[in-house]
C-alpha cells in the first residue's frame, strides 16, 4: 500500500478545487433567472380588463417605449412613444382624446399622424390583438 | 480502508462485464515519442479538448437560446445579462471557437511540416482534413446565429461568394441559406446543421481520427536518429503533461471572458445597408481578401470564379498531400513539400494580416 | 417616251411636296414672337430677359412678354409691335401696380391658379416698405426685388429667392448693407444676428424648412416688425407649451404692464440662441438679474431654479458615467439605460416649466426624475458589483487552476525522476 504523498493530497484537493470553480458556475446557470418576456415581436402588455378606458400606459417593447391606449369607446391601440420630434416619450392626453408630447407640445392624432407642433413626422404604429384575457402587441 | 473495498468491488464487478483490465493493460502499455518535436503532439489533444469545451457550452447554450428572428438576439441578449454565468458561457464559447479554429490550424501545419501524413497515416490526414471543413462549417454557421448585423451581412457576403461557384454555386447557395436571401429560414438551417448536423457528422470522422491515431500511434519526424527518441508512457507522463496544458488554456479563456467578454452587437435588420468594411472572420480572411483582389477578368474568366475553383482545386490538393508526397512516403525528406506549405502558410498569414491593416479594401 | 415623261412629273411633284414640307416645318416652329426675336439680338441688359423668361413661371402658363408688357408681338415692325397697348418698363414706384394688375384680379387668376391668394397687393401698402413707397421712398423692395423679374419661380421651388433658406440673404441685400440703409433709423444686424441662432442652423444645417425664417415672425407682403404685444403671439405658433406657461407666470402681467416683449426680454428677437441653464440662476449670463437684485424673491427663485436642475443634470451624468464604466467591463445594462432616458426625458420638460415660475409644480417634476435617478443609482451600482463579483470569480478560479498547475508539474517531476532511477 503506497503512502499518499504530499504532492498526490496537493494535486486531489487542487483538483477538487478547480473542478468545483467551474462546476459551480455551471450549476448556477441551470437554474432559470426571474425574468420572463424575452422575444421583441410579441410583447404581452397585460390583461384586457385592467386597463380603465381613456387611458394610457407606457411599456417596453424592444428597446423603446411604447404607449397603449383605451379610448373613451373601448378600443384598444398602441404606437411607439418615441415622439419623431427630439425623441421625448409620448402621453395620452384623455380631455382631448389625443397624443401628445409634453416636451414641446407636439400633438397626434389616433392614427399617429402629427395635428401640430415641432415633430416631422407620425408616430409607428403596433398591431393590438387580445388573446383571451391578454393584451398582445407586435410589429405591424 | 473501507473506501478501497468499495473501489475494489466496483472495479471487479465492471471488469467482469466489461473486460476493463485488458483496455487497461493495453493503455499501461501505451507508449509516446519524445524527442525535440514532439511539443507539437500536444495540439491534436487541445483540439480534442476544446472541442469538449464547445459540446458543453454549446448543450447549455441551447438552454436558453432561441433560433428564431424574433428570439435569437434577444435570448443571447438575455443569456448575456439575465442569466446567471450566462456571460461566462456564452463568451467561452464564442472564445473558444476561435481559440479551436486556430489550434487546428497549428495542428494541421506541424502535422504537415513533421510529414505525420506519410503512409500508413494517409487516411488519419484525410479524416483530418475533412475536420478542418467540418469545423470551418461549425464556425460558419455559428456565426449567424446571435443574428446581429455583423453575423448578417458576413454571412450574406459569404454566401454570395458560395453563389458564384460555377455549375453548382446558385443550387449550393440556395440550399445553404433555404432560400434566395439571408432570412429566418437560413437561421433555422444554419442551428440545424450546427446543433445536430455538424455534431453527428464530428462523432464519426473525429471517432474514426483518434481510433486511427490509438492504432497507428504517433509519427516520428524522418530522419531522427534512435538515440534522439526516447519512449514515455502515456498514463501518466503524457496525460499530465497533456493536462498542464488544458489547464492553462482554460484559465486564459476564462481571463478573456472576464475582461473581454464576447459583444452582443445591434440587431440584425434585413433592410438595412451593408455596414462598409463588412468582412467573414479572421478564419475566412484569406480567402475573403484573395478573391476581393483578383482582378476582375483573368483572360476571359472572371478573376472569382477564377479563385474559387482554384481553392477547391487547392484544398483538393492539400487534402491528397500524402498521396502526392511520393518521397515523403519512402521516408526521405521531400523539401518540396515542406517549402510549399511554408509558403501557402506564409501566404495565409501576410494576407490576413494586410487586411486588418487596411481594414477599407 | 411616256414612261419617262411620267417619271420626271412624279420627281418634280415629290420634291415640291418636300420643299412646302420643309418651309412648313421652318414657320410652323415657332410662334411669331418678335419680342423675342428681337431682344435675342441685342446686348446685355435687353438680351437678360430673353435668357430668364425660359425658367420663369408665367411662361410655364402661356404667357408671354405681351401678358405683362402689352404690345403686338406678331408685328416684326418695331413701331407697330410697340403699339398703343404697349407699357414699356415700368419704373420702381409703378411696379406694385403693374403686377397687382393680375395679381389682384380674382377672376385673371382663377383661371390658372384658383388657389393662389390674390391679396398680396393689399398687404403689400400696410407693410413698411409700401408706406414708404407710397410717400416716395423708392429705395424701399418692392415685388421685383424679391420675386425677380424674368425669370420668376415659383416659392415652392428651392432656387427660388423666397425659398426659406434664401430668404435671410436675400432680406440681407439690403437690411445688411451700411451704406443702403444709411438714412433708416433701423439696426443692420438683423441678418448677421439670424445667423447665430437655433432657427438658422434648424434651416440651413438640418434643412427643416418649418424653422423661423424672416417672413414667418414679419410676414410676406405686408412685412412689418412685430409689435410689443404681437411678439409673443408670434413664438407661440411653433412654441404653445413654453408660451401657455408664461402666459400663466406672475411675468405676464408685469412684462404687459412695463410694456416689455414677452420671448424677447431673455431670448432675443433675431440672435435666437439655444437656451443655456446658465441664463438661470445668479450668474453673469443670468437674465433673471436683469431686473431682480440680490435679496428679492425673484433672486431666490432663480437661484433656486438654477441648483435643482444643476444638481439634477449632474445626477444624470453621473449615472451615465456609472452605466458606461457597468458596459466597458462587460456587463449588460441596456434595461437601466432605457430607464435614464426618461430621467433625459424629464430634464427637458423641467427646463421647458420654468417659464410657468410654479414652484411646486417645477419641483414636482424635478423630484420624479430624481426617483428614477435612484433606482438607476442602484441598478447601475448593482451593475458594477457583479462586474467586480466577476474579477473576483475569476481570481479564485485562476488561484486554483494556478494550484492545480502546479501540483501536476510537480508530479510530472516526480514521475520522471522515478522512472530514471
Amino acid at each position: 500500500m503506497k503512502r499518499r504523498s504530499f504532492i498526490d493530497i496537493f494535486l486531489f484537493l487542487s483538483l477538487t478545487g478547480t473542478i468545483a470553480s467551474f462546476l459551480y458556475p455551471l450549476i448556477r446557470y441551470l437554474i432559470p433567472p426571474k425574468k420572463a418576456k424575452v422575444t421583441a415581436k410579441k410583447v404581452v402588455v397585460g390583461k384586457a380588463r385592467e386597463i380603465p378606458p381613456n387611458t394610457h400606459k407606457i411599456f417596453k417593447f424592444g428597446e423603446e417605449p411604447a404607449i397603449l391606449i383605451k379610448t373613451q369607446e373601448g378600443e384598444l391601440l398602441a404606437f411607439s412613444a418615441v415622439c419623431t420630434h427630439l425623441s421625448c416619450s409620448v402621453i395620452y392626453q384623455s380631455e382631448e382624446g389625443i397624443i401628445l408630447c409634453p416636451c414641446h407640445n407636439g400633438k397626434f392624432d389616433l392614427s399617429g399622424r402629427v395635428i401640430s407642433g415641432p415633430p416631422p413626422s407620425p408616430l409607428r404604429s403596433y398591431k393590438v390583438e387580445i388573446s383571451g384575457e391578454e393584451i398582445i402587441v407586435s410589429r405591424t | 480502508m473501507r473506501m478501497k473495498k468499495i473501489g475494489r468491488v466496483i472495479y471487479s464487478h465492471l471488469d467482469q462485464r466489461l473486460r476493463l483490465s485488458s483496455l487497461i493493460e493495453m493503455a499501461k502499455k501505451k507508449k509516446v515519442p519524445e524527442h525535440k518535436f514532439s511539443f507539437w503532439y500536444y495540439f491534436g489533444g487541445i483540439c480534442l479538448f476544446l472541442f469538449f469545451i464547445q459540446v458543453v457550452t454549446g448543450i447549455m447554450l441551447a438552454l436558453y437560446y432561441k433560433p428564431t428572428v424574433d428570439g435569437a438576439y434577444e435570448s443571447v441578449k438575455f443569456i448575456m445579462g439575465e442569466v446567471r454565468f450566462g456571460w461566462l458561457i456564452r463568451s467561452f464559447h464564442s472564445w473558444t471557437a476561435n481559440i479551436l479554429i486556430g489550434t487546428i490550424f497549428i495542428h494541421m501545419f506541424s502535422t504537415f511540416f513533421l510529414k505525420a501524413y506519410r503512409n500508413p497515416r494517409e487516411l488519419t490526414w484525410v479524416s483530418g482534413f475533412l475536420l478542418l471543413l467540418i469545423f470551418l462549417a461549425f464556425g460558419f454557421s455559428g456565426y449567424l446565429l446571435p443574428w446581429n448585423e455583423l453575423s448578417f451581412f458576413a454571412t450574406r457576403v459569404g454566401t454570395d461568394i458560395a453563389g458564384t461557384i460555377p455549375l453548382i454555386g446558385k443550387q449550393l447557395k440556395n440550399f445553404i441559406l433555404g432560400g434566395p436571401d439571408v432570412s429566418e429560414f437560413t437561421l433555422q438551417r444554419f442551428f440545424w446543421f450546427h446543433v445536430i448536423v455538424l455534431p453527428l457528422i464530428t462523432v464519426f470522422v473525429l471517432g474514426l481520427h483518434i481510433l486511427l491515431v490509438q492504432i497507428l500511434g504517433m509519427s516520428k519526424p524522418i530522419g531522427l536518429k534512435e538515440k534522439q527518441i526516447k519512449e514515455v508512457p502515456f498514463f501518466p507522463n503524457f496525460i499530465l503533461k497533456d493536462s498542464l496544458g488544458w489547464i492553462l488554456i482554460l484559465s486564459l479563456i476564462g481571463i478573456l471572458c472576464v475582461f473581454f467578454p464576447w459583444e452582443i452587437g445591434k440587431k440584425a435588420d434585413m433592410f438595412s445597408p451593408t455596414p462598409l468594411g463588412i468582412k467573414p472572420e479572421w478564419y475566412f480572411i484569406f480567402m475573403f481578401t484573395t478573391l476581393k483582389l483578383i482582378p476582375s477578368h483573368v483572360f476571359t474568366i472572371k478573376g472569382e470564379v477564377l479563385a474559387i475553383v482554384g481553392f477547391i482545386f487547392g484544398a483538393l490538393l492539400w487534402m491528397l498531400v500524402p498521396y502526392l508526397d511520393r518521397r515523403a512516403s519512402r521516408e526521405k525528406k521531400s523539401p518540396f513539400f515542406s517549402i510549399a506549405g511554408l509558403i501557402i502558410l506564409l501566404y495565409i498569414i501576410l494576407i490576413t494580416l494586410y487586411t486588418y491593416l487596411h481594414p477599407r479594401l | 417616251m411616256k414612261e419617262m415623261k411620267f417619271n420626271k412629273f412624279y420627281f418634280i411633284f415629290l420634291g415640291l411636296m418636300i420643299l412646302s414640307l420643309f418651309l412648313l416645318q421652318v414657320t410652323e416652329a415657332e410662334a411669331q414672337n418678335s419680342c423675342l426675336e428681337c431682344h435675342r439680338e441685342l446686348e446685355d441688359g435687353l438680351r437678360a430677359p430673353v435668357e430668364a423668361f425660359k425658367n420663369d413661371i408665367h411662361q410655364k402658363f402661356g404667357l408671354t412678354c405681351v401678358s405683362c408688357h402689352g404690345g403686338n408681338e406678331k408685328e416684326d415692325d418695331l413701331e407697330s409691335a410697340k403699339d398703343s397697348s404697349f407699357k414699356g418698363t415700368p419704373g420702381r414706384k409703378q411696379i406694385p401696380a403693374f403686377c397687382g394688375d393680375c395679381h389682384q384680379d380674382s377672376d385673371y387668376i382663377r383661371k390658372y391658379n384658383p388657389s393662389l391668394r390674390i391679396d398680396q397687393l393689399g398687404l403689400y401698402w400696410t407693410s413698411q416698405h409700401g408706406k414708404l413707397l407710397k410717400k416716395g421712398d423708392i429705395k424701399v423692395a418692392v415685388c421685383i426685388d424679391c420675386h425677380g423679374s424674368h425669370g420668376i419661380l415659383e416659392a415652392s421651388h428651392p432656387k427660388s429667392l423666397v425659398f426659406p433658406w434664401n430668404l435671410p440673404s436675400m432680406c440681407g441685400r439690403c437690411h445688411s448693407d451700411k451704406e443702403y440703409m444709411r438714412e433708416y433709423s433701423i439696426p443692420i444686424t438683423q441678418e448677421k444676428d439670424y445667423r447665430e441662432s437655433v432657427h438658422a442652423r434648424a434651416l440651413f444645417e438640418k434643412k427643416d424648412l418649418s424653422a423661423a425664417v424672416c417672413n414667418d415672425c414679419h410676414g410676406n407682403h405686408g412685412a412689418m416688425p412685430p409689435g410689443v404685444s404681437a411678439i409673443a403671439f408670434v413664438c407661440h405658433q411653433c412654441h404653445p407649451s413654453a408660451s401657455e406657461l408664461f402666459s400663466q407666470s406672475p411675468h405676464k402681467e408685469a412684462f404687459g404692464e412695463m410694456g416689455i416683449s414677452e420671448c424677447e426680454a431673455c431670448h432675443e428677437n433675431h440672435r435666437i440662441l439655444p437656451p443655456r441653464d446658465e441664463m438661470l440662476g445668479t450668474g453673469e449670463e443670468s437674465v433673471c438679474l436683469n431686473c431682480h437684485e440680490q435679496g428679492s424673491k425673484g433672486f431666490e427663485v432663480s437661484s433656486l431654479y438654477r441648483n435643482r436642475i444643476e444638481s439634477f443634470k449632474n445626477k444624470i451624468k453621473k449615472m451615465e458615467e456609472i452605466l458606461e464604466t457597468a458596459e466597458r467591463k462587460g456587463v449588460e445594462v441596456s434595461e437601466s439605460k432605457f430607464d435614464l432616458r426618461e430621467a433625459q426625458n424629464l430634464l427637458v420638460m423641467v427646463r421647458n416649466l420654468t417659464h410657468s415660475l410654479n414652484v411646486d409644480d417645477f419641483e414636482k417634476k424635478i423630484n420624479e426624475g430624481e426617483e428614477i435617478l435612484s433606482s438607476v443609482q442602484e441598478k447601475g451600482e448593482k451593475a458594477l458589483n457583479e462586474a467586480k463579483f466577476r474579477k473576483r470569480g475569476l481570481i479564485i478560479a485562476t488561484i486554483f487552476i494556478f494550484l492545480l498547475a502546479t501540483a501536476i508539474f510537480l508530479k510530472i517531476k516526480k514521475i520522471e525522476k522515478k522512472i530514471e532511477r
